[in-house]
């Protein structure tokens, strides 16, 4: 009896280490920090209870990354499914299916870095008249239009600018899930109905779609997590100037460029709580699931 | 059997090797060049590991090295020797305690007494220059001046009529690049701080980097509104505002060099210079390309001119980090270092024959005998505000938000910064 009740704490125990050791503890520290002004000499401050909360509302760079993160929430999640979900449909019925889901799967492949790096060359500026080194003014141009600075107008240009590669990155990945989801549902399911009278499109919205539900709302609150902790492609591409800020920029920033651990700790915090619930309908819809098997 | 023995042998080797990596003496340096300042500096230390047996393990970390020396003090594992971003943040990093003092230091006395004050903080040495750069500088295509009989400009209304008869004559003035990645906008600040030096006078500058006078300062809404006399002036610049904001600040002065150019004149630092033969190597300078004092604005205040330097900084109080410290204070070491890059050399021994070229020999003695000196506003400011709110509303200015906002951003943020 006694081997019963300590043999799944032993299994389960170098595990509950690890969570608390790397996800627990730096948590809680990072918490902690977050109630705390400046640390060092002259300007040090110690505990400042909320002031750093507050920053959030009155620091109106705060308010264009707050506003640009859902910016990126809606619009890249909206576009990376349903691209994935189109191309897991229709490619299905190609003969070259495997090469072009490749090809759409690659941008995955290439650091983020790299591939901001690859689209800042895309949108890059010479004026009218000079070689157009960019790719899209190249475009521009050579059809008589005048060069953009693509990285520059905003708020709407600019935010969609840099949207549109983490579309490019990370469609391949919507579709490669949803492709495998789709390939699993039973081929005499759609035959039945396509005997029975549907259309494509019915066959589509009737039987396709409620079977990939669950699929798709796990890779949509996937994407919902990756988006909010947006970074890299701004950093690179635009580093937040031009009102393209974001949230996990801003951190970077008050952290490692303004030595203001305790504001970052707080922008971290804030992050945090923006995900905690996107985690949480994933694992209730996650039990959900297992209810039905 | 046979396979123990490797093992075993193996591990003999390693520790031997793990023994004579011990006792030959080494020192750790991290700085954020790579590249062709990166084998300057790796050529400027083969002495020093010659004279003294230590070895110097150069990290290149590249622009992101304030992030890394916060994260490795925080580790307590820092670098022996590193460079430092600017004096700016040098004084967050001794206000903490990470910096080592370097008052000791035998070549400190042939430093000049300004780069000494700068290096300092609380009366003691963290900093040390190891080479400068002179920032009042606007460059020139020497041939096509000739040509078209323009001028060098002495003052800034002449600068203003030589930038009109450009336009007039079809061409466009001014090249001005102010991406730079994540730390895009610098440019623009060097712009501000030479008006700035120029409108206002050095003290008034001076409490502006000390922000004894707030950014909505009449004095700075001027600087500000000089600057936009020439950055936003209908057809003043190559690529217009967008051009400016968008153009990697590096790439810009190839405009210079185009036919028929895309612009005539561009204001940046002595370091530009490898910049445009990067581009176009066959340049000969002087024959090819000068370049000529930003002009005086007020009568008054006369010719301050602008400048920076590259610092470097002890973590570790070791005797090997410290000599190497000491070296590249030396007027050897600057030597080696500043004729490699066409810097200018910050010791005051420094041998005026390394200069790679005439315009980088004239810059050095030009700013050796300048009457007035002053360091790179934004590189003394917080960082938050130097590295941060300065560079973005410069190009917030440019890019149109109306300048008054712009100037209570910055405030804001210096208000909470200082």
């Amino acid at each position: 009896m006694r081997t019963g009740r300590l043999q799944p704490w032993l299994f389960i125990g170098p595990a509950l280490l690890l969570v608390a050791l790397f996800l627990v503890y730096p948590s809680i520290h990072t918490a902690v920090l977050s109630f705390f002004g400046r640390p060092y000499s002259a300007r040090a401050e110690g505990f400042i209870g909320l002031q750093n909360y507050r920053h959030f509302i009155t620091d109106k760079n705060m308010l264009t990354a707050f506003r640009n993160n859902a910016l990126w929430v809606i619009i890249l999640t909206t576009f990376t499914v349903s691209f994935g979900l189109i191309f897991a449909v229709l490619l299905d019925r190609v003969r070259y299916e495997k090469i072009i889901k490749s090809i759409i799967f690659i941008p995955m492949a290439i650091s983020m870095v790299g591939a901001s790096v690859i689209w800042k060359f895309v949108y890059a500026f010479r004026p009218a008249g000079a070689a157009q080194v960019g790719l899209l003014n190249a475009i521009v141009t050579a059809f008589g239009g005048e060069p953009i600075g693509w990285l520059i107008e905003r708020p709407w240009i600019n935010n969609l600018c840099l949207i549109i590669v983490g579309i490019w990155i990370w469609t391949g990945f919507c579709m490669v899930i949803l492709s495998a989801a789709y390939k699993n549902i039973p081929k005499e399911l759609l035959e039945a109905a396509r005997i029975d009278g549907a259309t494509e499109l019915q066959v589509f919205w009737r039987v396709i779609l409620p079977l990939l539900k669950p699929t798709v709302a796990v890779v949509t609150t996937t994407m919902v997590v990756f988006v909010l902790k947006i970074f890299d492609i701004v950093y690179v591409m635009t580093n937040g100037n031009f009102s393209t800020e974001v949230i996990a920029n801003r951190m970077y920033k008050e952290m490692f460029s303004f030595f203001r651990y305790g504001r970052a700790s707080a922008i971290a915090v804030i992050l945090l709580l923006l995900i905690i619930p996107v985690m949480l309908f994933n694992i209730r819809r996650f039990r959900e699931q297992e209810a039905i098997r | 059997m046979r396979k123990g023995m490797m093992y075993l042998a193996l591990i003999a080797v390693l520790i031997a090797s793990a023994g004579v990596a011990v006792l030959a003496q080494q020192v750790t340096m991290a700085v954020l060049w790579t590249g062709s300042e990166l084998e300057a500096l790796e050529k400027t230390l083969i002495p020093f590991e010659q004279e003294t047996g230590i070895e110097v393990i150069v990290e290149s970390v590249g622009r992101d090295l304030p992030a890394v020396l916060v994260t490795r003090l925080a580790a307590g594992n820092p670098p022996d020797v590193a460079g430092l971003p600017n004096p700016g943040q040098m004084k967050e990093f001794a206000e903490q305690g990470a910096l080592v003092a370097l008052d000791d230091l035998a070549n400190l006395a042939d430093q000049p007494a300004a780069f000494v004050d700068l290096g300092t903080v609380d009366d003691h040495v963290y900093g040390l220059f190891i080479a400068a750069d002179f920032k009042s500088l606007i460059w020139y295509n020497t041939k096509q001046f000739a040509a078209r009989g323009y001028v060098v400009p002495t003052s800034w209304p002449a600068l203003i009529a030589l930038s009109n008869k450009i336009v007039a004559d079809g061409g466009t003035p001014w090249a001005i690049g102010l991406e730079s990645g994540a730390a895009s906008g610098w440019a623009g600040t060097d712009w501000i701080e030479d008006i700035m030096l120029r409108t206002a006078g050095p003290d008034l500058y001076d409490q502006w980097v000390n922000h004894e006078i707030p950014w909505t300062h009449p004095a700075v809404k001027k600087a500000f509104e000089y600057f936009g006399q020439i950055v936003n002036a209908p057809g003043y610049v190559y690529g217009g505002a967008t051009g400016a904001l968008t153009i990697f600040f590096g790439d810009s002065p190839a405009a210079l060099f185009t036919d028929p150019p895309g612009a005539y004149m561009h204001r940046q630092a002595s370091f530009i210079q490898s910049f445009m033969l990067d581009a176009n190597p066959d340049l000969v300078a002087v024959e090819d390309y000068n370049a000529f004092v930003f002009p005086p604005i007020s009568p008054v205040v006369g010719n301050p001119l602008l400048g920076s330097g590259d610092l470097v900084g002890v973590f570790n109080d070791t005797p090997e980090a410290k000599a190497l410290a000491n070296y590249l204070a030396s007027a050897e070491a600057q030597g080696i270092f500043c004729g490699e890059l066409g810097k200018i050399g910050v010791n005051k021994k420094v041998d005026p024959s390394i200069y790679p070229d005439p315009i980088t020999a004239w810059a050095a003695s030009t700013i050796a005998e300048a009457e007035t000196f002053r360091f790179d506003a934004s590189d003394l400011m917080p960082a938050a505000v130097g590295a941060g709110t300065f560079w973005s509303g410069v190009l917030d200015y440019i890019s149109g938000i109306p300048l008054m906002t712009v100037l209570e951003a910055i405030e804001a943020s210096a208000v909470d910064s200082y």
